[in-house]
């Protein structure tokens, strides 16, 4: 495990995403997987094959290489997002909390260009940050069984988009129609770590027209 | 040519070695929860060492064979019989089509691995064959077994009957020291609460599935709720808020901030996923150096007992 920070910023990120890509390139396929997130890059090796301090030697020196420190810009993505009562169970009991209307809730969750933190937890979920402090919302006590594919939630200053049917306790305020993961497609993924997302919200017709569902 | 389902059991999954390099999707690796099990399965019938075979939690999996070839089962002490006669496991044994094949519940240990010579042929997603049920991907649809799926396999005329001799067969009792190397959060735990998780006595809760075991004793207090979520590897212990540590397996999400005090050794893993609930479990100390030493050993003479033919 390697740390280069410790805190939740583009820059720390940026030293991640190209310690990842070092680290890659200097193992070769001695890698056998690596998880970047926030502030981390978990390298995978294997034992029988690689020497631990040979491995851990090679992962320093890959991360401290002058290409290592240039910053890796990513792309910008834009994901349309119906946000409603139907779509986010949580938008009014979040805008009653905040002392704030609904429409104030959607329209800053939509005016943030979020970063692309990390990519884990479930196939295609992305952890964006970060959310605007005055609608940050801790997880729901009790989390939900079901929460539908495309929902929109917030968790503290975290906000991501449900790729798949799954449980979940983050604070739903609408659902995204465009697929976050789909394991048969390139690209995969609409977003990839690093990169910014602006959320652009849209009417009910536009949600079913982009081939939305509903409950 | 195929197996075809009849019965699905508990839990039955079609399991490679696992998926690798895929975790910056968040995909997890998935696998064998038991890997020297499942490298005998393989090893007894001549396979490839990633050959798909079915991994069975409990048992209760009955197959009829539309083929003509070899099977083998290991790991876990599940009655077998081919059209009611019963037979041996960690041993290959011919079948023919029209046959039945039976696996009841587990005597001792929780999962077994039933191989196909060849292994069965089944479409790799993202390069492996390995089911992750929570993922949807792998296996048939991503899902467990059911009944009336075909499993694709070849007919085999030839093959040695290898069987692995009887001492060298694990013996899966229900209690387990598992070995831990101190992790890299280790400093967010006091000395107090690092003698009470390496001394205490742990107990398999029954909420312990593919993800993680669930282990429940005196709880273990963390000087930090949590940290910036980061990746997780097989067999890190993780101390959630109620101090009941979580050790995560196969199936384990790929980022997570929960605090850890170590990572269990995979021999280890391997054993504690062959314990029931209920089951009694102490943790050990080790250096990153032992534990690589460690593997080296089992890899060069755990995993390469010899094995012997049966000649009929």
């Amino acid at each position: 495990m390697l740390y280069l920070g410790d805190g939740a910023d583009p820059r720390t990120l940026a030293r991640v995403q190209a310690a990842a890509f070092a680290i890659e390139q200097a193992l070769g396929d001695e890698l056998v997987d690596i998880v970047p997130s926030y502030a981390s890059v978990l390298v995978l090796y294997d034992p029988l094959r690689s020497e631990r301090r040979d491995i851990a030697r090679r992962v320093r020196s890959a991360a401290e290489s002058p290409g290592a420190i240039t910053a890796a810009g990513g792309k910008h993505v834009v994901l349309p997002v119906y946000y409603a009562t139907e779509t986010g169970a949580d938008l009014a009991p979040l805008a009653a909390r905040a002392g704030l209307t609904t429409t104030q809730v959607i329209d800053l969750h939509s005016a943030v260009e979020y970063r692309v933190y990390a990519i884990g937890f479930a196939p295609g979920f992305a952890y964006l940050g970060e959310v605007d402090i005055r609608i940050a919302a801790p997880r729901l006590s009790t989390p939900r069984a079901r929460v539908p594919h495309g929902s929109v939630g917030i968790a503290d200053r975290q906000t991501a988009v449900y790729p798949s049917e799954s449980p979940g306790g983050w604070n739903l305020v609408g659902r995204c129609p465009v697929p976050m993961f789909s394991p048969d497609t390139e690209p995969r993924m609409p977003v990839a770590v690093g990169d910014t997302v602006r959320f652009e919200p849209i009417d009910r017709a536009r949600y079913l027209a982009l081939g939305g569902e509903l409950p | 040519m195929s197996m075809t389902v009849l019965q699905a059991g508990i839990l039955s999954l079609l399991q490679d070695t696992g998926r690798y390099g895929q975790q910056r999707l968040g995909l997890t690796t998935g696998g064998p929860l038991d890997g020297m099990a499942f490298h005998y399965c393989n090893r007894l019938l001549q396979n490839p060492g990633d050959s798909t075979a079915i991994e069975i939690s409990v048992g209760g999996l009955r197959l009829s064979a539309q083929v003509d070839t070899f099977i083998c089962l290991t790991g876990a002490g599940m009655p077998m019989t081919i059209n009611g006669e019963e037979k041996a496991l960690w041993e290959v044994h011919p079948v023919a089509a029209g046959d039945i094949l039976d696996i009841g519940f587990a005597r001792s240990g929780c999962r077994a691995y039933l191989g196909v010579a060849q292994g069965f042929d089944i479409t790799p997603s993202f390069g492996s064959t390995a089911t992750v049920v929570r993922e949807h991907i792998g296996g048939l649809r991503g899902d467990r077994l059911r009944v009336g799926d075909e499993l694709p396999c070849n007919t085999v005329r030839e093959r040695q009957r290898l069987y692995l001799p009887q001492p060298d067969r694990p013996r899966y009792q229900n209690t387990l020291t598992v070995r831990v190397i101190p992790g890299y959060q280790q400093r967010h735990f006091t000395r107090v609460e690092q003698r009470r998780f390496f001394g205490g006595a742990f107990e398999v809760s029954e909420r312990s599935d593919r993800m993680g075991y669930r282990l429940e004793g005196p709880p273990i207090d963390c000087l930090i709720k949590g940290v910036l979520s980061e990746g997780i590897c097989h067999g890190a212990i993780q101390i959630p808020p109620d101090g009941q540590p979580l050790v995560l397996l196969n199936d384990r999400q790929t980022i997570g901030g929960y605090p850890k005090i170590g990572t269990a050794l995979s021999l280890d893993t391997a054993r504690l996923s062959q314990i029931a609930a209920g089951g009694s479990v102490h943790f050990a100390p080790i250096t990153a150096h032992t534990a690589q030493r460690a593997l080296v050993m089992a890899h060069r003479f755990l995993l390469q007992r010899p094995l012997r033919e049966r000649i009929t």
